[in-house]
């Protein structure tokens, strides 16, 4: 069953708005579909009541957002994240990438989120209507009589078949009681791609990386990803690239890109979600976090606000880089 | 109009393979469909369209314009142009076919887009008719008429078999080289299935989509709308809407340098990206409400100022399925056009 509704947050954020708590709402903005939801600041209460809606297609993580959206802002934003949305947020105040005062967090419960092409690839083309009944939907298309019944857990988004965690690390208020920390299956995918040839696995990236379109997307959509202006962006870098202008250039950006948020990154799966080439961009992330959690100890980003990254911060106890170098072969 | 079975479309594709190369749309193993060059083994997709679109026939991602060697003051001016030789797409759509006019009314007029040109000579499209177009479909409101699509040759497939018609001198040419494998038949079964769909389009989610408030000299009702900044406030800037464009027709050109050899290529640009059309003076859009109003603006309103009227959008869909946001031209059109502007 749904633990959360519409009708609690669309309460929530009227009342908090109503009170003078927050003078703007980020929330989710209805589309021309039932899936089509787009992220949308709300700050009247009209607005919120005629186009605020909450399903299980509001995948999107909030956290990197109010990066922008609280500079220059003059009060609170109210923001509804899910557990999984929390460790971005406790990362980026780590990273001091904006103001804590400013934002009123609710955390919300979450049973996964779905993927619309995963709906459709049961349902067919043609999704005129979702609807939602607890864990199951309801999809009538323009091509089949009956409406096709969906388990939620069947068409769940890929990060979401292996959530981390049920509990929100971060939040002013919690709706529903607060989950666990769940044993995922997360390195499984990467297990299998330590347990190929080297040959093997770099003709799995090669095919999976020259999908890539170079549009950005994982980047931008990155909670990790805050820099100002991107190197990727400045044509001043030398490295400023629209698109690759041999074959080893789409696999650096993703490898560099993939360093620079190591330690950094929460395992969000943003970056899978919203690759229009469906490249799983998540499975390079996950390699660093593993490779952390066996040289270093468990760590888990965002976890909590102000912890220091293994890889900056020097113990005597750290392993030596001779046996890091070392590592990638003793697992094979 | 001749017809085969589509037991027997591996012996078409073949045949036709074997006197030009042919792509065609292919499920990748994610399930998803791209062109790929024919050969044994591949297979013609069931999916409504390819992922990305056919304009990277004619208009790459990427190419090498021109090279330049150095040799101490010397600079030698190399033309990398290669013979271009004939090359058939098939089953494009209609949205995709019309597409290629949105492209030539600007690489084909003057100055000549040699490199676009030259390609689009050697080009024979085989379109393919819809007959079950997606929810996100919207080519009739741009009076694109899904169940009949332009090109050398055009598709109808059903169940049991394919139907070619030819269209041009080019389509009349091929098709008769493969005469041995098609029969002779008439319209009947086409016309039904046209009917058909177009039951089906006339029923659409968005086939009611109101063009009126856009379109030739829009631009001074539309180019201060409060609605821009709201709409674009969670925009994240990425190029996806812009690269899975089948009209998006930006390009930068930049030069890559290995030792003495220089290579001037072109690539894709994107209106969304933050130094797009930067200048000696800086950068012309500094928001991405600026940038994300030039994106519609270009399709909806300049574009039609420039071209008879045409819009720019086919209404293929794919940004609509694409957007890591849901933001679309569609939601766009709706709103910055609709009563709340006014």
């Amino acid at each position: 069953m749904q633990k959360v509704s519409r009708e609690i947050l669309v309460d929530k954020a009227i009342s908090l708005l109503n009170q003078g708590v927050v003078k703007a709402v980020f929330g989710w903005r209805k589309g021309e579909f039932d899936y089509d939801v787009t992220p949308a600041v709300f700050t009247t209460e009209k607005d919120i009541k005629e186009n605020f809606v909450f399903n299980g297609f509001c995948g999107a993580n909030f956290s990197k957002y109010l990066v922008a959206k609280t500079v220059n802002f003059d009060g609170k934003i109210l923001v509804f994240l899910k557990s999984c949305d929390t460790y971005s947020f406790n990362q980026l105040l780590t990273e001091h990438r904006f103001d804590r005062e400013k934002v009123y967090a609710v955390g919300i419960p979450c049973d996964g989120m779905a993927d619309i092409s995963k709906v459709k690839e049961i349902a067919g083309d043609g999704v005129s209507k979702i609807d939602f009944e607890g864990d199951m939907m309801k999809v009538t298309t323009l091509y089949q009589d009956e409406p096709v019944e969906i388990k939620l857990g069947d068409v769940l988004l890929e990060r979401c078949y292996n959530c981390k965690s049920k509990k929100h690390v971060a939040y002013d208020e919690l709706i529903g009681e607060d989950g666990e920390v769940l044993d995922s299956n997360r390195f499984d995918e990467v297990a299998k791609l330590e347990a190929m040839t080297p040959d093997e696995r770099f003709a799995f990236w090669q095919g999976e990386l020259s999908k890539c379109l170079r549009c950005n997307a994982c980047r931008d959509v990155c909670p990790a990803c805050t820099c100002e202006k991107c190197v990727f962006d400045n044509p001043n870098s030398g490295v400023e690239n629209k698109a690759a202008a041999n074959s080893f250039e789409e696999k650096m950006f993703h490898i560099i890109r993939a360093f620079h948020v190591a330690g950094r990154c929460t395992d969000c799966g943003e970056c899978s979600r919203v690759c229009p080439q469906n490249i799983p961009l998540h499975l390079l992330n996950r390699k660093f976090i593993k490779d952390i959690n066996q040289f270093y100890g468990e760590y888990q980003a965002g976890e909590q606000v102000g912890s220091r990254a293994p890889l900056v911060n020097y113990t005597t106890e750290d392993v030596e880089p001779c046996d890091v170098f070392k590592g990638g072969e003793e697992n094979a | 109009m001749r017809k085969c079975s589509i037991d027997n479309i591996n012996d078409v594709l073949k045949a036709l393979s074997e006197k030009i190369p042919l792509y065609l749309p292919v499920d990748r193993l994610d399930g998803k469909a791209t062109y790929q060059k024919y050969q044994e083994g591949k297979v013609w997709s069931n999916a409504l369209n390819t992922e990305r679109s056919a304009k990277d026939f004619f208009f790459p991602q990427m190419e090498n314009l021109v090279e330049f060697k150095t040799q101490g003051k010397n600079v030698e001016v190399i033309d990398i142009r290669d013979e271009k030789q004939d090359f058939i797409i098939f089953g494009v759509r209609a949205c995709d076919v019309k597409s290629f006019e949105i492209l030539d009314r600007v690489f084909l007029s003057q100055p000549v887009d040699t490199f676009y040109k030259s390609r689009r000579e050697h080009g024979i499209i085989f379109s393919l008719a819809c007959s079950k177009p997606n929810e996100t479909c919207f080519c009739s409101v741009f009076n694109i008429d899904a169940t009949a699509p332009a090109g050398d040759v055009t598709l109808w497939k059903t169940e049991t078999e394919v139907f070619f018609k030819a269209n041009t001198e080019k389509g009349e040419k091929i098709l008769s080289e493969i005469d041995s494998l098609t029969t002779e038949c008439g319209e009947e079964t086409v016309n039904e299935q046209r009917e058909k769909t177009k039951k089906i389009l006339s029923k659409l989610p968005l086939s009611d989509l109101d063009l009126t408030n856009f379109g030739v000299g829009k631009t001074k009702a539309l180019f201060d709308s409060p609605l821009w900044k709201e709409m674009s406030s969670t925009c994240l800037g990425c190029g996806t809407c812009t690269f899975v464009c089948p009209t998006c027709q930006c390009y930068d050109i930049k030069e890559f340098k290995v030792g003495d050899k220089v290579t001037r290529f072109r690539c894709w640009d994107s209106c969304m990206y933050s130094d797009f059309t930067k200048m000696a003076h800086g950068n012309p859009r500094l928001t991405q409400a600026e940038r994300f109003r030039q994106r519609f603006m270009h399709k909806l309103v300049y574009y039609p100022d420039n071209n008879d009227g045409l819009f720019s959008c086919v209404g293929c869909g794919r940004c609509l399925s694409k957007c890591p946001i849901s933001m679309n031209i569609v939601k766009v059109i709706k709103r910055v056009g609709g009563k709340e502007n006014e």
